[in-house]
């Protein structure tokens, strides 16, 4: 039962575990070097996967503030428009801060989020320099498995 | 190697696994990395900071300007070694094997000219949109950079690189890199010149037509154009080097 318990509540921990062990294994045991570049893909994923899920808050939304708390403007105008006499009053942004109420546990932590754009960005560009050099390889050993590269390098000497 | 191979990945998994305990629960509004101060002054202060909605995008463009500024010179960096190891000149490499050019004219597929035709625009301006109101909804310089490419990957990708490289030679490629760039750590040294800090941006309102506050929300959208003329341009060089294996002549 507290196994169950555990298992529920932290399932993401265990998901991430998982997919980082079998992109580890990837790594590790693959003599194809493209194989072992989609190991590296899937344990960068993992990552992203803890972090992401990390900054979850219960019942949260996206950390992106609701459109009527930044435009309260519109509000006002709908109002006016009753009289037959519609008058645009833009709100200056001291009077919507002064208004302005954000409940922190209404929106999910956005810093995990900036953490993993960044580090997608990273994983694009060391998947790119990893695939060129394996094309290099390939190119200049004519084989992408390292028992084959190792040998023709032994079998050069 | 296999068994070597997982017995490291039980031991590591089993490690990993023993520690989840500790770990807070899904969704725990009280853990720590949600409960800090450095997380809850994000959200509730970002708007009145710099009037900009989406605090993703402001934690990325301006509170953290520096990793972003280095992100961008990391995807630059990697286009560029990717160029200098694949990128070679076309007739060494025949001259090597031996081989002709395969001559990849094609007669144009009347279903997908026409479908990309209809596409490329609307993808381009779809990226145009993602980063232009990166601030205010989901989206930013990346994201919009990376659909931007991919609508130059599409045009190679339907017809061949020839086509694609008209509108984006290599030499616009670097370009477009480099400018993007420049215009990101153009906002920083403007704020240095004005009498601020390196990307303090709030000093910017002094050359533009705005409040300090609002200052803050223009230069976000510009170092955003930048980041997406690099990623723009780094997306499709990583694709027409690794397709065409480096010569640039023949695709896929």
């Amino acid at each position: 039962m507290e196994l169950l318990e555990a298992l529920s509540t932290k399932f993401n921990y265990w998901i991430y575990i998982i997919i980082m062990m079998i992109g580890l294994y990837a790594m590790i045991s693959k003599n194809n070097l493209v194989k072992k570049l989609i190991g590296m893909s899937i344990f960068q994923t993992a990552i992203i996967l803890f972090y992401v899920s990390i900054g979850v808050k219960e019942g949260a939304t996206i950390p992106i503030l609701y459109h009527d708390q930044v435009h309260p403007s519109h509000g006002y105008s709908h109002h006016k428009a009753d009289t037959g006499h519609i008058e645009d009053h833009h709100p200056s942004h001291e009077e919507i801060v002064a208004n302005l109420l954000i409940e922190p546990d209404d929106f999910g932590n956005p810093l995990p989020h900036v953490l993993m754009l960044t580090a997608i960005v990273v994983g694009v560009a060391t998947l790119g320099v990893g695939l060129a050099l394996t094309q290099k390889i390939y190119r200049d050993f004519g084989s992408i498995e390292e028992s084959e590269i190792l040998e023709s390098i032994k079998s050069a000497k | 190697m296999k068994s070597f191979a997982l017995i490291t990945v039980i031991l590591t998994g089993w490690l990993l696994l023993s520690a989840v305990s500790d770990f807070p629960s899904w969704g725990d509004t009280e853990s720590p990395a949600n409960d800090y101060r450095l997380s809850q002054h994000y959200i509730t202060e970002t708007f009145p900071e710099s009037s900009v909605p989406n605090m993703v995008t402001a934690v990325l463009a301006d509170y953290r300007g520096y990793d972003t500024m280095f992100e961008t010179v990391v995807i630059f960096v990697a286009g560029i070694a990717i160029m200098s190891i694949l990128r070679r000149k076309p007739l060494d490499y025949l001259k090597d094997t031996g081989r002709e050019t395969r001559s990849y004219k094609k007669d144009p597929d009347l279903i997908i000219d026409t479908t990309c035709r209809l596409m490329i625009p609307i993808i381009q301006l779809f990226a145009l949109y993602v980063v232009a109101h990166g601030h205010h909804s989901p989206g930013g310089g990346f994201q919009g950079g990376v659909i931007f490419g991919a609508s130059f990957i599409l045009l190679a990708l339907s017809r061949d690189l020839q086509a694609a490289q008209r509108w984006v030679p290599e030499k616009r490629v670097l370009n477009l890199a480099g400018i993007g760039i420049l215009i990101y750590s153009g906002f920083g040294f403007a704020c240095m010149i004005l009498g601020s800090n390196f990307l303090d941006y709030e000093i910017l309102h002094k050359i533009m037509p705005a409040t300090p506050v609002e200052a803050r929300s223009h230069s976000m959208l510009g170092v955003e154009i930048g980041v997406a003329f690099t990623c723009t341009a780094i997306m499709f060089s990583i694709y027409s080097n690794l397709a065409s294996n480096g010569d640039m002549k023949e695709t896929l």
